[in-house]
Formats: C-alpha cells, sequence, structure tokens
C-alpha cells in the first residue's frame, strides 16, 4: 500500500490564488444571504477589494521570491509540483488581475443603461415573455456575474501556473465555464447572447476534450503529467514518437481554440458580438493573457525540446490566423466584430512570437527572448482591446449600444474625446510608432526574425498593413464622414467606472509607446520558466 | 580576373565609406530637438486648442516653422564653422526603448546632409506657409489646414533627424499620415477622398519595404542606429546587403512615386496647392532620396541593390516626363515633371559615392524651382477661379506679371537653361551617368529633352498663346503675401547654382557620402553640357512650332495617337495596379467573405436572433452552425496532427 503523505502547500507564494478564490466564495455566500436589492454594492466591492488585494499579494510575492535552484528563473515550484510561481506566472497574474480590476469596473457600470448594469435582468425568464418584462421593469439585476466573473480569473491565474497537464486541464475548465455564463447574460439582444454563450460552451467543451486527450496520450508518452517529467522524457526520446505529436497537436488544438487562432478561431467574433460588450472587453484581454501563458509554458517547458517539430506548425497556424483575421476584418461594417476579427488578427502575431523560441546557446549577447515579447505585446494589446471595447458601451442609440458602422460616421464631430480615445486605440493596434503597439509588433516580429523565421515575418507585416487599412477606415468614418440621418449614434454619458477604465487604459497605451522601458524591464526581470 | 577585378574594387569601395560617428551635442546644437518641437507643438495647439485658435491660429502656425528655419539656421553656420571631421553632431533625448539587444533611443543626428534637408524643410516651409495665410484666406477650416502642415513639417524633420532607422520609420509614417489628411482635405468632394485613400494604400506598399528591411538590418547587425549598421555593414554578406538595399529601394519607391509604386503622386494634386508644393514637389516625395543617401553605407556594398536604384530611376524619369506631355491639368503636369525630376535624383543617388552629392543638390535646387513653379499654378488658379485646365489659360504674362516672371523663373531653372540651378544640378547628374553606363546617360539626356518640351507647353499655354478664357472670369494677380513667397523662390531657382561654386556641396557632403577621384567621362564636359542644352532647344522649339505656331482647341482633341492616350491615362498605371493587384485582391476578400459566411459564419448576424423574430427560438437556428464550427475544429485537429505527423516522421 503506497503511503500518503501530508502535501506541503507553499501557503505565502499562493496568495493570490486563495485571495481571489476565497473573495469568489465569499461573494457567494452574499449572494445567497443578503437581499437581492442590497447586494450589488457588497459584491463589487468584495470583487475590487479581492482583486486588489491578490494583485498586492503579487506584487509582494514576486520582490520575495528567490532565484530558482539552476539559476535563469526566479521563483518556486508549489503545491507538490502542480503550481510553480516563477517570474513570468507573476507578471501574467499581475496583468490578469489589472485586467480583472477594469473588467469590474465595466460590469458595475449602471448609468449607461439607466440605473441598470448591462446584464439580464432575469436570465431565466425567456426573451420576449411576460417574465422578462416584469424583471425588467421591477429593475432586477444579476449580481452573481461578480462571483462568476472573481471564478473565472482564478482559473486564469492557475492556467498558466500549472505545472502539470490535470492542473492545466481544471484550470482550463474553472476560467471557462464562468465565462460561458457571463456571455449569455447580455441585458438587450438576449438571443444573440444566448446563441454566442451556447456556441462558445459547445465549441469550448469539444476542444477542450482534444485537450484531454492529448494528455492523456503524452502521459503515455511520458509516464507522467508534469511538464519537468515530460520534457525529461522528450529530451531521453526513447519512447513511441509520434504518440508524442499526435499528443502535441491535441493540446495545441485546445490551447489555439481559447486564443481564437485559426482554424479554430470560428467562435471569436460570434461571441465577442453576442456577449455583453464589458465581458468582451474582459475576456478579449484577460483569456489570451491566461492562454498564452499557459501556450507558453506548456512548449516552452514540457516541448522545448521538440522545437523542431512544432515550430513550423505554429508558424503555419499565425500566418493562417493573421491574414484571415485581418482579410476578414476587412470586410465588416459593424464595429464590435471588426474588433473582434482584429483580435484574431492579433493572436496570430502573437503566435508569430512565440515561435521565435531559441535555445539559449542560440541566443546572441543581451538579445530578449521571444518570451519577453509576448509577455510584452500581450501587454499592449490587453491595454488598447480594454479600453476600445468600453468606448463601444458608450456610444448608444436607441437600441442599446451602436455597433453599426454607418452610426459611427461623424462621431468626431459629436463627440471629439471618445472618438479620439477610439482613434488612438485604433492606431495602436494597427501599430503606428509611438504608441504601445508599434514597440509591440516589433518585439514579437523580431524574436521570430531572429530565429530565422522571415517567412512568418513576411505575411505578419502583409497582415498588418492590410490591418492598417480598416482601422484607419475607422478613423476616417468617425472624422471625415457625414453624419447617418437616419441612425447616428450618440455618447451617453457613463460614470466614473467607465471614464476611468478608459483613461487608465489610453494612459496605458500612451506611456507604454513613449516609454516602454520601465514595463520592458519588469518583462525582462520576470527571467524564464522554471523547467 | 574580373574576380580579381571586382574583389579590389571592392576593397577599395569600403575604403571609401564613412562610418557615422558623431560627437555629443553641445553649443546651438543643443538646441536640436526644438527645430522638431516647434511645428510639433503648433499642430498640437491648432488641433486641439480648437475654434479658440480661429483668429490667430495662421500666424502661429507659419511663425512657429519659422523659428525652427532659424535654429537650422544657426547650426548650419555653427557647422560650417569646424573642421571637417567634427560635423557629425548626435543628441540623445531619451531611450525610447530598450530591452536587452533590442535598443533604440530617441537620437537625433546633425550633419551635413540633415543640415540640407533641414534648411530646405523649414526654408521652403515656412514661404509655403507664407503663401497659404493667403491661399487659404477664405477656407473655414483655415485652422484645421495650418495645424496639418505643421504636423507634416514635424513628421519631415523627423525622418531627417533621426540618428536610427525606427526614428526615420516614426517620420515616415508620420508624414505619410499628414499627406492624407491634407490630400483629402477637402474630403467633400469624392475625388479628394479617393485620392487621399489610393495614396494611402500604395504607400503602405513602400512602408512595408522598409518595415522589412529595418528588421533584417536589426537581424542581421542587432542594432539600427545609422552608427551601428554604417560601422557593421562591411561585415555582412553581400546576399543580405542585397536584400536590405532592395527593400529599402521598396520604401523609396513608394514615398518618391517612382515605378512601379507611382500611381498616387498625379492623384494627390487634389489636395490644395501649397500641399502640393510642401509635399508633392520639395519635401515628403523626396525622402526616398534621402533614404538612399542616407543609406549609402548599404548600398555601396550592395551592387545589384544599386542596379535596381538605377534601372527604377531610368524608368521613372522617362515614365513622369511622358506623363507631363500630354497632361491638360496644370498640377497634374507639374506631377508628372516631379516624378521624372525625382528620377533623377534617384538615379543619382544610385550612381553611388560619384553621384550622391549630386542627387542632393538636385533635390535641392528642384525644391526651390518645383515649390516656386506649385505656388505659381496656385497663383493662376486663384486667378482662373480654380480652374486647373490649361487649355483654359492662355496670354495671361500681362494679367499676371509677378506670376509670370517667377514662373518663368522656375521654367528655365527645370529645363536646365544655362546659368540657372537646374542647369548645373541636372548636367552633373547627366554628366556622372553618361560616365558610369552610356545607355543610362543618353536615355537621362533624352529625358532632358522631353522635360524641354513639356515644359515650354506648359509655359506657353499659361503665359502666351490666345486667351481662351471665358468672358465671366477676370484673372487677377494675387495679394503680396502670394507674390512675395514666389518672388524668394524664384530668386533661389535663380541662383540655387551657388552652391556648385567651387565644388562647395560635393565637399560638404563628403563626410556622409564618401568622397572619390572625378572620373573623366568619355566625352569632354563641356561637350556633354552642350549636346544637352541642344537636346533641350530641341524639346522645346518642338513645342514652340506645335503650341504657338497653331491654335489651342478649349477642348482636348479626341482623335489623338495611342501614345497621347496613353500618357493621357498615365500609361495605364491605374489599370496595371487593377489587374495585377486590386481586382484579385477584392476578389480573393470576397471569396474570403463568402465562404466565411457560407462555411463557417451562418447567418449569426442578427439574422437569426433578432430579425427572424423572437419566437424562433434557439434550437431552430442553432444546431446546425455550431456543427459546421465544430467540423472546422475538428478538422483543424486533424489537420494539425497530420502535419505534424507526416513531417516528423
Amino acid at each position: 500500500m503506497p503511503d500518503f503523505g501530508k502535501p506541503t502547500i507553499e501557503y505565502v507564494e499562493l496568495i493570490p490564488l486563495f485571495v481571489v478564490f476565497g473573495a469568489a466564495c465569499l461573494g457567494v455566500l452574499v449572494e445567497a444571504f443578503l437581499p437581492r436589492e442590497t447586494r450589488r454594492v457588497p459584491q463589487v466591492l468584495v470583487t475590487l477589494v479581492g482583486l486588489a488585494g491578490a494583485l498586492g499579494a503579487t506584487i509582494y510575492v514576486a520582490t520575495d521570491v528567490d532565484k530558482h535552484a539552476d539559476g535563469a528563473a526566479r521563483g518556486l515550484v508549489g503545491a507538490e509540483g502542480s503550481i510553480i510561481v516563477d517570474g513570468p506566472t507573476l507578471y501574467l497574474w499581475g496583468l490578469v488581475l489589472v485586467f480583472g480590476i477594469l473588467g469590474t469596473a465595466l460590469f458595475a457600470e449602471r448609468r449607461l443603461e439607466g440605473g441598470l448594469s448591462a446584464f439580464a435582468g432575469q436570465a431565466a425568464a425567456l426573451p420576449g415573455t411576460e417574465a422578462e418584462r416584469i424583471a425588467a421593469t421591477k429593475g432586477l439585476d444579476h449580481t452573481e456575474v461578480y462571483p462568476l466573473l472573481l471564478f473565472s480569473i482564478g482559473g486564469m491565474l492557475l492556467f498558466p501556473a500549472s505545472g502539470d497537464l490535470l492542473t492545466m486541464f481544471v484550470a482550463l475548465e474553472v476560467l471557462s465555464l464562468p465565462l460561458y455564463l457571463l456571455c449569455g447574460l447580455a441585458r438587450r439582444r438576449r438571443l444573440l447572447s444566448q446563441e454566442a454563450a451556447m456556441k462558445y460552451f459547445l465549441l469550448g467543451a469539444f476542444s477542450s476534450g482534444f485537450f484531454l486527450y492529448g494528455a492523456a496520450l503524452v502521459y503515455g508518452y511520458a509516464g507522467s503529467v508534469s511538464l519537468s517529467d515530460i520534457d525529461q522524457a522528450v529530451r531521453e526520446g526513447t519512447a513511441d514518437h509520434t504518440l508524442l505529436l499526435v499528443g502535441i497537436a491535441l493540446l495545441a488544438v485546445g490551447l489555439l481554440f481559447k486564443v481564437g487562432a485559426a482554424p479554430f478561431q470560428a467562435w471569436t467574433p460570434d461571441v465577442y458580438q453576442g456577449a455583453p460588450t464589458a465581458v468582451t472587453a474582459f475576456m478579449s484581454a484577460a483569456t489570451k493573457v491566461a492562454a498564452f501563458g499557459a501556450l507558453l509554458r506548456l512548449f516552452y517547458v514540457a516541448f522545448d525540446a521538440e522545437r523542431w517539430s512544432w515550430q513550423p506548425m505554429l508558424a503555419v497556424v499565425a500566418i493562417v490566423t493573421m491574414l484571415l483575421g485581418a482579410v476578414l476584418a476587412v470586410a465588416q461594417t459593424d464595429v464590435k466584430r471588426m474588433l473582434a476579427y482584429s483580435a484574431i488578427a492579433h493572436t496570430g502575431f502573437l503566435l508569430t512570437g512565440v515561435i521565435g523560441a531559441q535555445g539559449s546557446g542560440e541566443l546572441g549577447d543581451n538579445q530578449y527572448t521571444s518570451l519577453e515579447g509576448v509577455l510584452f505585446y500581450l501587454t499592449t494589446y490587453g491595454f488598447a482591446s480594454v479600453g476600445a471595447f468600453a468606448l463601444l458601451t458608450v456610444v448608444r442609440d436607441a437600441g442599446g449600444e451602436a455597433t453599426g458602422g454607418s452610426s459611427w460616421s461623424g462621431l468626431g464631430k459629436r463627440s471629439p474625446l471618445v472618438a479620439g480615445a477610439f482613434a488612438f486605440f485604433m492606431l495602436s493596434m494597427a501599430g503606428i510608432p509611438l504608441t504601445s503597439g508599434f514597440v509591440g509588433k516589433w518585439a514579437v516580429f523580431t524574436s521570430a526574425m531572429s530565429a530565422g523565421f522571415w517567412w512568418v515575418v513576411l505575411p505578419a507585416i502583409t497582415a498588418s498593413i492590410i490591418a492598417v487599412f480598416f482601422y484607419i477606415r475607422q478613423i476616417r468614418l468617425m472624422f471625415f464622414s457625414e453624419p447617418d440621418p437616419d441612425g447616428a449614434a450618440a455618447v451617453t454619458e457613463p460614470s466614473l467606472l467607465t471614464t476611468g477604465t478608459v483613461a487608465i487604459c489610453l494612459a496605458a497605451t500612451l506611456v507604454l509607446g513613449i516609454v516602454p522601458g520601465p514595463v520592458l524591464d519588469l518583462v525582462v526581470g520576470a527571467g524564464e520558466f522554471i523547467r | 580576373m574580373s574576380t580579381q577585378l571586382l574583389l579590389t574594387a571592392a576593397a577599395d569601395v569600403e575604403h571609401h565609406i564613412p562610418v557615422v560617428a558623431p560627437a555629443e551635442a553641445d553649443g546651438a546644437f543643443s538646441l536640436l530637438w526644438l527645430i522638431i518641437a516647434l511645428p510639433l507643438l503648433g499642430a498640437a495647439i491648432l488641433l486641439l486648442g480648437g475654434k479658440y485658435t480661429d483668429k490667430w491660429g495662421h500666424y502661429l502656425g507659419t511663425a512657429l516653422p519659422i523659428g525652427s528655419f532659424v535654429i537650422s539656421l544657426v547650426c548650419f553656420i555653427n557647422v560650417l564653422g569646424r573642421d571637417e571631421g567634427d560635423r557629425q553632431v548626435a543628441q540623445h533625448l531619451y531611450d525610447w526603448f530598450e530591452v536587452g539587444g533590442l535598443d533604440v533611443g530617441m537620437d537625433l543626428l546633425y550633419d551635413p546632409l540633415s543640415a540640407m534637408f533641414l534648411l530646405l524643410i523649414t526654408g521652403v516651409g515656412s514661404l509655403i506657409h507664407v503663401y497659404s495665410i493667403g491661399y487659404m484666406a477664405h477656407d473655414p477650416r483655415r485652422r484645421r489646414f495650418f495645424g496639418y502642415l505643421n504636423l507634416f513639417v514635424a513628421a519631415m524633420l523627423m525622418l531627417v533627424l533621426s540618428e536610427n532607422y525606427v526614428g526615420l520609420f516614426l517620420g515616415w509614417e508620420g508624414v505619410g499620415l499628414a499627406s492624407y489628411l491634407l490630400i483629402g482635405f477637402w474630403q467633400h468632394k469624392p475625388s479628394a477622398a479617393a485620392a487621399a485613400k489610393k495614396a494611402f494604400v500604395i504607400n503602405r506598399v513602400g512602408d512595408m519595404g522598409l518595415g522589412l528591411a529595418i528588421f533584417l538590418m536589426f537581424v542581421t547587425f542587432g542594432t539600427t542606429s545609422f552608427s551601428g549598421v554604417s560601422a557593421l555593414s562591411a561585415g555582412a554578406s553581400e546576399t543580405t546587403l542585397n536584400w536590405i538595399g532592395v527593400l529599402l529601394l521598396v520604401g523609396a519607391c513608394g514615398k518618391s512615386a517612382q515605378v512601379p509604386l507611382q500611381a498616387w503622386l498625379l492623384d494627390a494634386m487634389e489636395g490644395p496647392t501649397p500641399v502640393s508644393a510642401l509635399i508633392h514637389a520639395a519635401t515628403m516625395v523626396t525622402a526616398g532620396v534621402y533614404l538612399i543617401t542616407r543609406s549609402n553605407f548599404i548600398f555601396e556594398l550592395a551592387p545589384t541593390a544599386q542596379t535596381a536604384v538605377v534601372v527604377v530611376a531610368t524608368v521613372t524619369l522617362l515614365w513622369g516626363a511622358i506623363l507631363g506631355c500630354a497632361k491638360d491639368d496644370i498640377k497634374k503636369g507639374l506631377a508628372g515633371s516631379t516624378m521624372s525630376q525625382i528620377g533623377y535624383m534617384m538615379l543619382g543617388a544610385g550612381l553611388g559615392v560619384a553621384g550622391y552629392a549630386f542627387a542632393i543638390f538636385h533635390l535641392l535646387t528642384h525644391g526651390f524651382f518645383k515649390a516656386n513653379m506649385f505656388l505659381g499654378a496656385g497663383s493662376v488658379m486663384h486667378a482662373m477661379d480654380d480652374d486647373v485646365n490649361m487649355r483654359h489659360y492662355g496670354g495671361l504674362q500681362k494679367l499676371l506679371p509677378v506670376t509670370f516672371l517667377t514662373f518663368a523663373m522656375g521654367y528655365l531653372a527645370i529645363i536646365g537653361f544655362p546659368g540657372f540651378s537646374g542647369f548645373f544640378s541636372k548636367d552633373k547628374i547627366i554628366e556622372v551617368a553618361l560616365t558610369e553606363n552610356l545607355l543610362v546617360g543618353i536615355l537621362a539626356t533624352i529625358g532632358a529633352g522631353i522635360t524641354g518640351f513639356y515644359m515650354t507647353r506648359m509655359m506657353l499655354l499659361t503665359f502666351f498663346t490666345k486667351k481662351r478664357w471665358e468672358d465671366g472670369v477676370h484673372p487677377h494677380e494675387s495679394p503680396a503675401v502670394m507674390t512675395v513667397p514666389l518672388i524668394v523662390l524664384a530668386a533661389l531657382s535663380v541662383l540655387g547654382g551657388i552652391m556648385l561654386a567651387g565644388n562647395w556641396i560635393v565637399d560638404f557632403l563628403s563626410p556622409v557620402v564618401g568622397h572619390v577621384e572625378h572620373e573623366d567621362p568619355p566625352l569632354p564636359a563641356i561637350v556633354i553640357t552642350i549636346i544637352v542644352v541642344l537636346v533641350v532647344a530641341l524639346g522645346a522649339g518642338l513645342a514652340f512650332l506645335l503650341f504657338q505656331k497653331r491654335d489651342v482647341p478649349r477642348e482636348a482633341p479626341a482623335d489623338v495617337s495611342f501614345a497621347v492616350k496613353a500618357a493621357r491615362a498615365d500609361l495605364y498605371g491605374d489599370a496595371i495596379n487593377d489587374v495585377i493587384v486590386v481586382r484579385p485582391g477584392s476578389e480573393l476578400v470576397t471569396a474570403l467573405v463568402e465562404t466565411d459566411r457560407k462555411v463557417v459564419d451562418g447567418t449569426f448576424m442578427g439574422g437569426s436572433g433578432i430579425v427572424r423574430g423572437i419566437g424562433h427560438g434557439l434550437r431552430h437556428v442553432q444546431t446546425g452552425y455550431v456543427r459546421s464550427y465544430a467540423l472546422s475544429v475538428l478538422g483543424g485537429a486533424l489537420i494539425l496532427v497530420l502535419t505534424l505527423v507526416a513531417v516528423n516522421l
């Protein structure tokens, strides 16, 4: 009979996770014990305090972790090897928590809907029925969105920190399930929203299946689910190689689905459009951060020695993804949908960075690693994306958010501030110099280039040029077109929650473009993954 | 044996390529950043200040570039007082981004090359600002116009002052953006909006070339600064350098409207005339020449790329000249001529060390006389109620005496009338071309002849011949605020040749572009000069016979030869683009969208949710489409697995 020892848990280093999950549980209690009308303020407080506390704890842990045994990385392997708290983990945690706080602010916004949140009053009421109408007139609100958000964020924290494939799978589900629900809770256009949630759920479950099967195959190959053991087995390379290759491909499917890479991108436009915009804003940034973190860890740690196999595969995926995203975005007239396709293109750009992995011997003196490039790109894109989606919530007409292209025409004349801010985010996503997007693109493209992937950088630059076209077209529409006489949208004055979020994103995008130095230092300071 | 020769030649060349090694900026040079900051400040105040700045905005917008000019002048005088060895000065503003090997500073470089550009941009730029006060007096959006102009000037200054390719790229994108805003300034005209879009799209192709070149440089040398690349370029392989060179050429072609990326320049004339003078004659379109001259440390070691530059330049100088012959729109005629003249500059730059200085010399003189003529054309349009058709002009020399005289100075300069600035600069390029390659030299001479033809035609149709305007038009001379800049530019057009006195400009630029011993042309220089002048006279004489001796119809005759039709249609530049790029591109997009909609996308877009009615419910609409999505996931997974396994077995 095997011995069962008591597992060691590094409570201090894992505080951020405990705080977030603890706050989520507290949120459920609030939901259970407080009367419906009074829940909102406590929920928002619990969420914000929880996230801010977790962020503070992350910073504390980041200043505190020591050099890992192998020297190149900082941090420790915790919870019996299932959670790894190293430099990249901590950076990604910080990023997810910041986007979580911004997302919470957008969730809590109530002024835009005349005192109601953007979420359905009573999700259980069928659209178009009497029950729904009653829920609306009574001013009901779903405050469950806050605990859901917290659970999802908890999953996102765990995802890139996973030390083995099982933890990674559990984290994947923990982050996904609440998101599926959140996507279906829009107050307006509920069918669209529910449809999106349904699709996201079915396809997400489908791709999780691939991930799990891949994990099983890799276990069959390596005899372990731990990433470092898999790395060891791959380096020894004794077992059946085909098993490993199929396993890598299937694991990749699960992760590529989450980041929205082609050919697994089909859900992105529908879900981004159908979900409440606050949710879209949050998940466009945070899910990407978490999923790319996990992708990087899996491929850089477990399959590092197998680089020559997966680099070309991801390279092709990257090319197809960015070209498809950019070209289809050109054909969109709806702003929200255009942003969704642009998110696909950005996934491609990020993948371009991912394939730039090189062994430490191949890197030149002081050359930055592809990991650092991708982390920086995630930062820049996340802020621009949250900011842009947040602005979508304030441009409205009688039917709620007005995302139809023509209703935005001439917005620059009516609301120069909103249009100007949106234009700035567009410029950043387009990668115009002096915005953060330029530095980010530069970082990922050069790392792919120095790894010898010029044949990926070439389409990447082509795609960014196509992308500039539709971003600038949007700017042109806002500033140089006459307003549409039938359906011109106007800006509804939001509360400080939304304006603050936009202001933070704006400042981050500007500062990261002009003086990216400090953040780049932070990224470099994050160092390597622990192997 | 020939390899042997080549090798020694290469070693010899390496010896001459100067390395950029600037000293720290001090004294007057510590104000370098202000040169860019002043117009940038102007743009910020005018564009953000809104209507509060309507009253005085145009004065501020004019004063700030003049300020930059003064600083440029002070720096120039300072640099003249220095030894030839210390004429490169760098100012480090701050580290733009720095991480590991990726180290890009906001650094400015002042050397003889940027000195010349600074004087041209701020000098001619200021004159054009002054002129615009009069030209745009009645435009309700004048303040915004000056804001854009200032933005353009700031970006252009950034382009020529940056010490690394990334900063240059920043300026490069900036001028592109400002030019887009200015071409489309009269956006109520659909033609202006379309022209702005066209310029933007074509320029993206060029930018892609420049972007790739910078990436390749970074990967090859680990740096993008001029000093770093110039120090390391001799160590790189020739193939790499050729690639970098060709990519830089693609960038230069886009910005400088060289074949095959030339199609946007003629349409860009939809912008207000001062814009054409500033951006599409004197400054932005010459950025390509700057790029190639600045990158001499690449091109000198990349013979294939250098040959490509010469070929592109020769084709363009003839292409532009032929277009110029058939245009009735005075601005488009001038635009064709600009294209052709930039072809000459590129030719000079492509000819290597012997030609760089003359390329820049021609760039400067061209900046004077072409800005002069564009502003002159603006003055004529001002007089003719904004009519641009030369067939509606005629006999204006008495009515617009100042415009006529200044335009004539520009005319004599551009055709290369002995003694005028263009005579010296173009003659030198043709001489070097004849020395290096006889065929190119002869083609450049023929180009000069065609220049004589089309410019004489323009001169005659506008100022001589019988009057062809209608009775309602009352031509009148422009106000002093417009004519004074014309007079200054005319004086510069006449006297610009002085820069060649004692070979000054060649010696001045030699710290940047290197120096070679003068090689004797195949014929004595004076004989070449006489031949060129005769060829020009032939072209001018032909134009005189065709247009002065015969009546000019008010409407363009339709029964013309194929050659004229082709030239009127811009030598089918648009048609070629359409067949090669536009149509396949749009068909690809349509096909992709169709596939996306039919196979993957369903009719999700509200079609299911809202329009088809709330009662339908989810089941009905949904399942089918999710299935097709799932199918694509499955298909994708299958492809991934199969390729990964297949490739690695």
